[in-house]
């Protein structure tokens, strides 16, 4: 497969390590390096990337999974509006197991005969509302900078169409002001960002400006073996020479602009709100809610959701784990009561949280 | 979740989407989140059903031999 095998050459691979072992080997300081995106973690279990690289050379996993972020409120008020009558729920599968405070998911309650559904793409909504011009289609929309584009084209799509039967349930995420809350916790040691290559080829650059003031090194990578690899040799590159700064080894994607037209459709339909993570609380700024041309759209506004009490999960480290301050076998519950087939936390749940991942490869 | 496959773009369908073979497997792409013009032959990345970004083969090209470069390099010093 063209754009990806050729980033999967083991001979390649095995060169680039010796490269990286030699410059970990002058710089013999621990380095210590976040991955935030869950495409990373994935591509860094799978390929076993983390035992391959030298001693001093840690990656470590932070909030880059988009349904791990989501706060249990949030959780519990999709499992909400999913028990609507008339209301047929739509979301992307990674959400489905996730627990709420009462401990049913997506999952449950459509065993329970909730119609709940499954789709690969927001579009899928605009046929599905078609299809039931009597209810209501609300979707779930998750997701970071990389895909809360795609909502906004769908909501501007379906306005097109006079869809009227389509609402979104908006708990995306950005990127750039959760980094900076991290960055800034002076209990976090970390020497250098895996910048995320897909975020980044909306944002562009200019996302990251505040983690190169903090003087830290950074570098936008892509997610083949040797696009990490090739990362991790670059960062350790400027921690060598002492010259912190981006650099962008995802060129093939990334453009130093971001991508505009994404840029301005998702600015169209949605402005910045404060926002609540899971773990880190609420963060100004790091939410998206509906501009008021597109209200219409936004299924808070079409229902009333009442004040519910949300708990987390009793002894779930998730939170800790998300700030990278926390490492999977940390947590009583993991491996013991927490499990793929039965997860306690989000970080179980999605094939892209580090737990899962740990639980995976390691 | 930010999965994104690239893909060639094999054919334009009538409402402007494309479809793209992404390692044998057709799928369709809307370009609304496009400034770039594409083409058929062309590569995009598709996220949950849009076409973010078209591959610049020439940079793709250019970090694939500057790799093969510096590994050249790393043979000869031994």
């Amino acid at each position: 497969m063209k754009h990806v095998s050729e980033y999967r050459d083991p001979d390649l691979a095995a060169k680039l390590l010796e490269k990286i072992r030699e410059r970990a080997a002058g710089i013999r300081e621990h380095v210590s390096i976040m991955e935030v995106c869950g495409t990373h973690t994935h591509a860094i279990g799978n390929f076993g990337i983390r035992q391959a690289l030298p001693e001093n050379v840690e990656l470590v996993s932070g909030p880059g999974c988009p349904v791990c972020v989501t706060s249990i409120p949030d959780v519990d008020t999709a499992l909400y509006l999913a028990q609507k009558e008339d209301v047929v729920f739509a979301s992307f599968g990674d959400m489905l197991k996730v627990p709420g405070s009462r401990g049913n998911s997506l999952e449950n309650l459509r065993a329970g005969g909730a119609d709940v559904r499954i789709v690969s793409s927001p579009l899928d909504c605009i046929q599905l509302a078609k299809d039931n011009p009597d209810r209501e289609v609300v979707f779930m929309g998750i997701g970071f900078e990389t895909t809360a584009p795609t909502v906004a084209a769908t909501v501007q799509s379906a306005a097109r169409q006079e869809v009227k039967n389509f609402s979104v349930y908006p708990v995306h995420k950005l990127m750039p002001p959760v980094l900076n809350v991290l960055l800034q916790d002076p209990e976090l040691e970390i020497d250098a960002l895996l910048c995320p290559g897909h975020v980044s080829v909306v944002t562009g650059s200019s996302a990251y400006s505040e983690v190169v003031e903090s003087g830290r090194a950074a570098v936008i990578g892509g997610f083949e073996p040797l696009d990490v690899l090739e990362s991790v040799y670059m960062i350790l590159g400027q921690i060598e020479t002492q010259n912190q700064m981006l650099e962008i080894q995802y060129k093939r994607g990334v453009k130093e602009q971001g991508n505009l037209q994404a840029k301005n459709i998702m600015e169209q339909v949605f402005m910045p709100c404060s926002a609540d993570w899971r773990g880190m609380g609420n963060i100004p700024d790091s939410g998206l809610s509906f501009k008021s041309e597109y209200r219409d759209f936004d299924a808070l506004s079409k229902f009333s959701v009442p004040e519910m009490s949300s708990e987390e999960p009793r002894g779930c480290l998730c939170g800790e784990i998300l700030k990278g301050k926390a490492k999977p076998p940390d947590c009583p519950l993991y491996k013991v009561k927490c499990t793929p087939a039965s997860p306690f936390g989000p970080c179980m749940v999605s094939g892209e949280g580090t737990c899962s991942a740990y639980y995976k490869y390691y | 979740m930010c999965v994104g496959f690239p893909g060639k773009v094999v054919s334009f369908r009538e409402d402007g989407s494309v479809v793209t073979d992404v390692g044998g497997v057709q799928r369709v792409a809307y370009l609304d989140l496009l400034d770039e013009e594409v083409r058929v032959g062309d590569y995009v990345i598709s996220h949950a059903g849009f076409a973010i970004s078209k591959l610049d083969e020439e940079e793709a090209n250019k970090r694939l031999e500057l790799l093969g470069e510096l590994m050249d390099a790393n043979d000869e010093t031994r």
